[in-house]
Parts: structure tokens; C-alpha cells; sequence
């Protein structure tokens, strides 16, 4: 439920404005932030770091998981090996010591390089909330060309200083192709 | 030259004066150590020697690489990789007392070589002409394609033309081949040849990478004294350096895998005449300068490199590439000198004075030339096409 309503009585998710060019964008994004709003989305056909650094985002954790998911990997893929080849199968091969730590390195590698990854996509997942198969800004029509060669900035009603009437000014001061209501 | 890119001359005239005076004074000692050591005076040489090569080098293959590929990250230090370029001929003079000392430093040279059956089977390679030949080849291979982009680079203050940049491409593509074909070689002549009963075929490679490990890290910390005066002062931002910064984790992430190569490699084989280079370095001393070598050129630069801060922050990517530096030597060091302990009875790793006049001695007179060649020409090149993409945010 949105304390807010869109023209035609249905309620509202937020604002969009469309741009045709990242710089557009990049300078709207500022504005909106000087205007003391911060639940914003701000999406484009690339990445553009400008972009991530306009809205301020937050720093991602997922570094932190995929490192987490690797040191898991090289400690149990060496552990495995260790297990296996020391405690409860030692057998001489070549007259090599049991804990042959040189050869058990680049299975460990590979250990950790699968458990990184699976880290860092089910990680990457998880932290977007993936899947999600319904986000009210599909509800605006345009807004499949930020998947061509458009850029859109949306203000949500989640901000707690929301005003539909200031930020429609702020937006039309940024000079968007078009301002859209967004359905929730 | 007036130009908007201008170098900082009067800074870098003074700096060039403390380093001519220091280098003078240690390489005085080096020289005053000649005289009472001089089997240690010039085996401290070739280290020093090799160290100066390889910042040289590393800067020569960072630039082929850059022109090769025009990333707009190299432009803002390519002139700064080119003025490097530029000390081959002083570092091709330096030759000249390795060949000098070849008998004392190289076993395979030395009076009682030709005994040893292996030795005699490997000297239509390992012979006193011939290395000195050769050396002189590769120096006049390098520093003929460092001359010719030199100059193209040069055009581009004055020229703007298109055609110049994808001529230097061209040059640099066989350039690069020749540059890693060369290095190999002369890393089996100046470093492997020292124990010459042992081998790998890895050893060519990891110098190469050594070399670029050395190379950028050197620019980095050029960069970032360029980076705090006029005229780059506005120009080098954050985002050249996280560039910097990833490259050079991915040369010590490439320096590493070599190594670790060439380890397990040898461990597998477990032959005896490989096995000697790491039971010599793993013993005595010596093991605390291998635990020092894969903690301080792989664990902690490589820890300290995943950060996007570090990167981005130039004074500690600067700190970064200072500890490798030190780190490049240590490595050169460890290949180098445990071929001399044998028959003395010693493993025991002892570092001599000489070590380190040899390396402050070379490396002051080396910086000098550098810094010489830095205030020569402005520090970007004026119409290069891809200045402004290298500028902007």
C-alpha cells in the first residue's frame, strides 16, 4: 500500500524520468540527491560507474561472500586431500611424503576457485533478491528501452521525505525526454 | 618546448643532482670494495645490473604492450615508460664489467670448467664470446625498437596524425615477440647459466614477468610523483591508478603462477639435477629469503591489491609498488647468489656490503639518466587520438 496515488487512483510506486544520454542522467541523479532524496533506482542500458557513484550506492557485500566461499574451497579442497592421502589411504607413491602439500596445491586451487564461484552467483542472487518476477517499473511502457539506448532515474515512495509534487519539479528541472507515473 | 604537458624541470633537474651525488658516492664504495673483494664486487654487480635491466625492460614491455593494445590507461605514463626506454644504451654500458668479471661470477667460465664433462657439452652455448656477443645483441635488438617508437611518440607533439599511432602498433606487435624471445634467452646467459648444471623451462618466462612486475611498479611510483605538481597534477585522477593498481596485481598473480609452476613441475619430477635449486634455497638462511620472496612478492601485495581503495588511493598503491621493488631485488638475489656458496662449504645466506653499495651505486647514476630523459619532452603527447578519452573522468 502507497500513501500515494497516481492520476488515474491506482497507487503509487514512484517517478521515472527517461534521458537520452548517461550525462543526462549522471547530472539528474545529483539533483535529485541535493534535493534530499535517496530511494533512488537509476538504470541504464551498461554499467557506467558515474552512474553507481551518482546514487551513492551502498558498497556490496557479495566481495566479502566470494571470499568467504573461497577460503571454504582452499581449506576443504586441501583438507579433502590431506584427509584422504595422510589419515585414512596413505600409500607411497614414489617414495613421496604422504602430506605431498606441493601436489595437493592445484586441486585446492580448483576447489577454491568452484566454491568462489558458486559464491559469488548464488551470492549475487541472493543480494539482488533474484528471482524477482515482478518490479513495478516495467509498468511504465518506455521503460524497455533502458535494455536499448535509454537511461531512467526513479524516485520511490519508499523515501520518507516523498513529495509527488516536489519531485516531479526537481526531475523536470534535469531535462528528461518524459516524466512517467509509476503503478505499483 | 612549450607545451601544456610540459615536464616539472627544475624539480626534476634537482632531484637528478641528489641522485648523481649519491650514485657517485656508492658507486665510490663499490668501487673501493673492488679492491679488496673483487670475485664479491662484481657477483654484487651482476645483481645490481640485473635489477636496473629489468625496471628498464619491464618499462620497455608495458609500453609495447600499451601500444600495442591502446588502452587509454597507458597514455598518461607512456612517455614516462619511454624515458626508461631510453636508459638501454647506459644499462648496455653496463655490460661491460659483467663481461669484465665473467671468469669470477660465471662457473662455467671459470679456469677449472672445462673438467666437468656437462660443462664441455654445453659450451658451444656457454663460451666467453658468445655471451658477450649475444648480450650485446639483445641490447641492440631493444634499444633499436625503444629508438624507433621513441621517435614516432615524439611526432605526436607536433604532428596529429592518425597514421602514427597505428604505426606504432605495428612496430610493437613484433616487437613484443622479439622482446620475450630475447629476455628468455638472455635470462638462461645472465642468470641460469650461473649453476650450469641446472635447468627449466620456465626460468625465461617468470624473468619476463619479473621484468613487468618491476617495470610498472617503478612507473606507479613515478606516477605518483607526478601526480602532485603541475602539470599532471589535474590529470592523473583515481581511475588511472585503480588501472595501474589491477595491472599489477595481475603481473604479480602471473609471477606467482610461474613459480608455483616451475615448484611443482620439478617437485613432480623429483631428478637430481633439478631438485638442487630448491634444496639450496630451502636450507639454512636461505629458507627465511624463500618465505620472505612468497609473502612479500605474492601473499601481501596480492591481499593489499584485491582492495578498489588501495588501488584508488595512489600513495599506498605507491607503498604497494615500492615493497616489490625491494621484493624484485630480494628475487634476483635468490636466483642469483646461491650458485656461489657451493664448494665453501657455506649455505648460509650473507649478505655483503657490496650488495647494497652496488645497487644504491648503479641505481643513483641509473635514476639520474632517467630523471634526464623524463624532463626532455612533455609529459603527454599532444595529438595523440586517444588523449582526450585518457583525460576525461
Amino acid at each position: 500500500m502507497s500513501r500515494f496515488k497516481t492520476a488515474e487512483g491506482k497507487n503509487l510506486y514512484g517517478l521515472m524520468a527517461e534521458f537520452d544520454s548517461p550525462d543526462k542522467l549522471v547530472a539528474a541523479c545529483y539533483s535529485a540527491r541535493d534535493a534530499g532524496f535517496r530511494r533512488l533506482g537509476a538504470y541504464t542500458p551498461y554499467p557506467i560507474e558515474a552512474v553507481w557513484e551518482a546514487i551513492d550506492h551502498h558498497r556490496s557485500k557479495l566481495p566479502l561472500i566470494v571470499l568467504a566461499g573461497g577460503l571454504i574451497g582452499a581449506i576443504g579442497g586441501f583438507m579433502l586431500q590431506y584427509w584422504t592421502s595422510v589419515e585414512v589411504y596413505p600409500m607411497n607413491i614414489g617414495g613421496r611424503p604422504f602430506n605431498s602439500w606441493v601436489a595437493f596445491i592445484v586441486p585446492a586451487f580448483e576447489t577454491t576457485i568452484l566454491c568462489a564461484s558458486f559464491a559469488a552467483v548464488l551470492g549475487m542472487f541472493a543480494l539482488n533478491k533474484l528471482p524477482h518476477p515482478y518490479h513495478p517499473a516495467f509498468n511504465v511502457e518506455r521503460f524497455a528501452e533502458a535494455s536499448r539506448d535509454r537511461y531512467f532515474l526513479l524516485i520511490t515512495t519508499k523515501d520518507p521525505d516523498f513529495d509527488p509534487v516536489r519531485a516531479r519539479e526537481v526531475l523536470e528541472r534535469t531535462h528528461p525526454v518524459e516524466i512517467n507515473e509509476v503503478e505499483e | 618546448m612549450n607545451h601544456q604537458f610540459a615536464p616539472p624541470r627544475q624539480e626534476l633537474a634537482t632531484l637528478e643532482r641528489r641522485a648523481w651525488l649519491v650514485g657517485v658516492i656508492a658507486s665510490l664504495a663499490t668501487g673501493a670494495g673492488f679492491f679488496l673483494d673483487h670475485t664479491q664486487a662484481f657477483r654484487s654487480y651482476l645483481v645490481a645490473w640485473l635489477f636496473y635491466v629489468g625496471i628498464a625492460l619491464g618499462c620497455y614491455a608495458v609500453a609495447l604492450l600499451h601500444q600495442l593494445t591502446r588502452g587509454a590507461w597507458g597514455l598518461m605514463i607512456r612517455r614516462v615508460l619511454g624515458a626508461a626506454t631510453r636508459t638501454l644504451p647506459f644499462l648496455l654500458l653496463g655490460f661491460l664489467p659483467v663481461v669484465l668479471g665473467l671468469e669470477e661470477v660465471f662457473a662455467w667460465a671459470g679456469p677449472e670448467a672445462l673438467d666437468d664433462p656437462l660443462v664441455r657439452q654445453k659450451a658451444w652455448w656457454l663460451n666467453e664470446s658468445g655471451f658477450t656477443f649475444r648480450g650485446v645483441l639483445y641490447f641492440a635488438i631493444w634499444i633499436f625498437f625503444a629508438w624507433v617508437l621513441n621517435r614516432m611518440s615524439l611526432k605526436q607533439d607536433v604532428l596529429a596524425s592518425d597514421k602514427l599511432f597505428r604505426r606504432m602498433q605495428a612496430v610493437s606487435a613484433p616487437a613484443l615477440v622479439i622482446y620475450v624471445l630475447t629476455a628468455t634467452a638472455a635470462s638462461v646467459d645472465w642468470l641460469m647459466s650461473l649453476d650450469p648444471h641446472w635447468y627449466s623451462s620456465l626460468f625465461g618466462i617468470a624473468f619476463v614477468v619479473g621484468h613487468g612486475v618491476a617495470g610498472l611498479a617503478f612507473a606507479i611510483v613515478i606516477a605518483l610523483y607526478l601526480a602532485r605538481r603541475p602539470p599532471l597534477k589535474a590529470e592523473l585522477k583515481p581511475h588511472h591508478f585503480h588501472d595501474y593498481g589491477k595491472l599489477l596485481l595481475a603481473f604479480v598473480m602471473l609471477w606467482t603462477y610461474m613459480q608455483l609452476s616451475q615448484l611443482i613441475i620439478i617437485w613432480s619430477g623429483n631428478l637430481p639435477e633439478e631438485v638442487t635449486f630448491y634444496l639450496n634455497r630451502t636450507e639454512g638462511g636461505w629458507k627465511w629469503l624463500t618465505i620472505a620472496l612468497v609473502l612479500g612478492h605474492f601473499a601481501l601485495p596480492f591481499v593489499l591489491l584485491l582492495s578498489r581503495d588501495l588501488k584508488r588511493d595512489s600513495k599506498k598503491l605507491a607503498w604497494v609498488a615500492v615493497l616489490l621493488l625491494v621484493m624484485r631485488w630480494f628475487d634476483l638475489y635468490w636466483l642469483a647468489a646461491p650458485a656461489w656458496g657451493h664448494g665453501e662449504g657455506t649455505h648460509g645466506l650473507q649478505l655483503h656490503w657490496l650488495d647494497l653499495t652496488a645497487v644504491v651505486g648503479l641505481g643513483g647514476l641509473w635514476l639520474a639518466l632517467f630523471l634526464r630523459e623524463l624532463a626532455k619532452r612533455p609529459l603527454l603527447p599532444a595529438f595523440e587520438p586517444f588523449l582526450n578519452e585518457a583525460l576525461e573522468e
